[in-house]
C-alpha cells in the first residue's frame, strides 16, 4: 500500500504493508532514528512523536493511519543549530542519564509547554505519567521543564 | 518485535461507507479508531482481523452535545475531549473523575469512547461509567439504527451487542434533575489496568434517592452492574450507613480473580470501599455539598 506522510515538514512516500507501525516507518524510511522504539506496548513513551501537534505513541499507531497528518519527531526540535529550550533545559539540568527515554520525554514536554507555557510540578508529572524513565527518578526532568518554561518566556519578552 | 498479523486496510470517508464495508467484509473486519486497545491485542495475536476499517476521518462522529433531554456523545470522541468537556463536567462529573485516571495523557489523545466500549474489557472504566449513568448505545447497520441499553451492550468478555456489519455510532445519556455522579479507581501506576474501580450515579428527589446506578470495573469477567445494591438504595434517604451496606453488597456481588494486582479478598474489600466512596461523592454532588 502506497503511503505519503509529512514528517518534519517533508513528504515521505513508500510502499508498505498496512501493519507497519509508525515508529518503524519513521526510523526506516527517512532514517530518523531519534524516535526510540521501546516497550512496544504503549506503556513506556519512548516512541512519542507529535501528530498534528499532539503527542501520540508511535508504536501503537499504524503508519497508514498517518497519511494526511503532520508528524514531528525529536529531530525537528533543533533549528539551524539552535536547541529548543526544552532540549537546552534537559542539557542544563541533567534531565537524562542513559537517554533512552529522552526523545519521548522531549516531545511530550514540548507539547505540554505549547499548551501550557507555565506548568506546575503536578501538571508536568501528569503530562509525563505515560513516559517511563529508569535513570533520573524524574526530579531533574521536572526541573528541566521548568527551566525551559522560564527561558522560553524570557526569550519571548526579549522579542 | 511485536507486529500484528497481515490485514487489509481501508479508510472510511462516511459512516454509510464504513457500514457498507463492514457489511461486505462480515466477521473478518474490525473498526479501528484510536487503536490503543485493538492494536495491542493484534500485536499479541489475540485479535486477528483480516480487514481494518479506519474511521478516524469521520468527524461527524466527533461531538459532545446537549440535545433535548439527553447528552449525546459521538463514538469518535477521544478521551482527552471527554476529560475537558465542560458540558460533561456540569452534568456528569464522573466522566472527568474517570478520564483523569484512564491510561495516560498521551494515550488519551488517541483512544475513543466508542473504542473503549467496543473493546468490552472488564477492566475498562468507561463501561462502568456509562452503566452507572444508564447510557444507551446507538448501533447503526444497513437497516438503520437500534438502541441498546448498557445492561445489554456487553454480552461477555470482549463481546458486545454490536453485530457483524454494524458499528457503534453514539452514546446517549438521559438528563434528569437531581443528578450526582462519581468514579473511584485504584491502580498501581498510571496506565496500568485498575485493581478495581466503581462508578456511581444518584438522582435525588425531595431528599430521597429516586434512582441510582452503580457498576464495577476489573472485578469480574465483564463490567458488573450492581443491581442488588441499586434495589437497596432506591427510595431511601441517603446516609453513610446505607452506603456501607451498598459497599458490602459490592464486595459480595463482584467476582474478581487473583493476579499480580492482588488476591481475591483484597479486591472484594476494595470494590466495597470504592463503591461506598463513589456513592458518598455522587450524593454530595447531587446535593451540592461536595467539599
Amino acid at each position: 500500500m502506497h503511503v505519503s506522510i509529512v514528517i518534519n515538514g517533508e513528504e515521505v512516500s513508500r510502499d508498505i504493508e498496512p501493519r507497519m507501525l509508525l515508529v518503524h516507518f519513521i526510523r526506516e524510511t527517512p532514517g530518523l532514528t531519534g524516535t526510540h522504539w521501546g516497550c512496544d506496548t504503549s506503556n513506556c513513551g519512548a516512541c512519542v512523536v507529535l501528530m498534528d501537534g499532539k503527542p501520540v505513541k508511535s508504536c501503537t499507531t499504524l503508519a497508514v493511519m498517518c497519511e494526511g497528518h503532520e508528524i514531528h519527531t525529536v529531530e525537528s526540535l533543533e533549528v539551524d543549530g539552535q536547541l529548543d529550550p526544552i532540549q537546552q533545559g534537559f542539557h542544563e539540568l541533567h534531565g537524562l542519564q542513559c537517554g533512552f527515554c529522552t526523545p519521548g520525554m522531549l516531545m511530550t514536554t514540548r507539547a505540554l509547554l505549547d499548551e501550557n507555557p507555565d506548568p506546575t510540578d503536578l501538571e508536568i508529572r501528569t503530562a509525563i505519567s505515560g513516559a517511563i524513565c529508569r535513570c533520573t527518578g524524574y526530579k531533574n526532568i521536572v526541573s528541566a521543564v521548568h527551566w525551559a518554561a522560564e527561558h522560553q518566556a524570557a526569550a519571548k519578552q526579549e522579542v | 518485535m511485536q507486529t500484528p498479523a497481515s490485514f487489509e486496510y481501508e479508510r472510511a470517508t462516511s459512516v454509510e461507507g464504513a457500514i457498507e464495508a463492514l457489511q461486505r467484509l462480515g466477521s473478518d473486519a474490525r473498526v479501528i479508531a484510536g487503536g490503543h486497545s485493538l492494536l495491542p491485542m493484534m500485536k499479541l495475536r489475540l485479535a486477528n482481523p483480516e480487514h481494518l476499517i479506519d474511521i478516524n476521518d469521520l468527524t461527524e462522529l466527533s461531538y459532545i452535545r446537549e440535545q433535548g433531554d439527553e447528552i449525546r456523545i459521538g463514538a469518535l470522541v477521544r478521551h482527552v475531549e471527554l476529560l475537558k468537556s465542560e458540558l460533561l463536567a456540569e452534568y456528569f462529573p464522573l466522566f472527568r473523575d474517570a478520564e483523569e485516571v484512564i491510561a495516560d495523557p498521551v494515550v488519551r489523545n488517541r483512544g475513543t469512547i466508542g473504542g473503549s466500549l467496543c473493546q468490552a474489557d472488564a477492566a475498562e472504566d468507561l463501561s462502568a461509567v456509562c452503566s452507572a449513568v444508564k447510557a444507551t448505545a446507538v448501533i447503526r447497520g444497513a437497516r438503520g439504527e437500534r438502541l441498546v441499553g448498557m445492561e445489554d451492550f456487553h454480552v461477555g468478555p470482549y463481546m458486545t451487542a454490536v453485530g457483524d456489519g454494524e458499528m457503534l455510532t453514539e452514546v446517549r445519556i438521559p438528563l434528569r434533575p437531581g443528578a450526582g455522579s462519581a468514579h473511584e479507581k485504584v491502580e498501581r501506576r498510571a496506565g496500568d489496568w485498575a485493581i478495581a474501580a466503581a462508578s456511581a450515579a444518584v438522582w435525588i428527589d425531595g431528599g430521597t434517592i429516586s434512582d441510582v446506578g452503580v457498576a464495577l470495573s476489573a472485578v469480574g469477567l465483564t463490567t458488573i452492574h450492581l443491581t442488588r445494591a441499586e434495589e437497596l438504595l432506591r427510595g431511601k434517604t441517603p446516609s453513610e450507613q446505607l452506603f456501607v451496606q451498598a459497599g458490602e453488597i459490592a464486595s459480595e456481588d463482584c467476582s474478581p480473580s487473583a493476579d499480580g494486582r492482588g488476591p481475591v479478598d483484597y479486591k472484594r474489600h476494595l470494590a466495597g470501599v470504592l463503591t461506598k466512596r463513589a456513592l458518598r461523592r455522587a450524593t454530595a454532588r447531587a446535593l451540592h455539598q461536595e467539599v
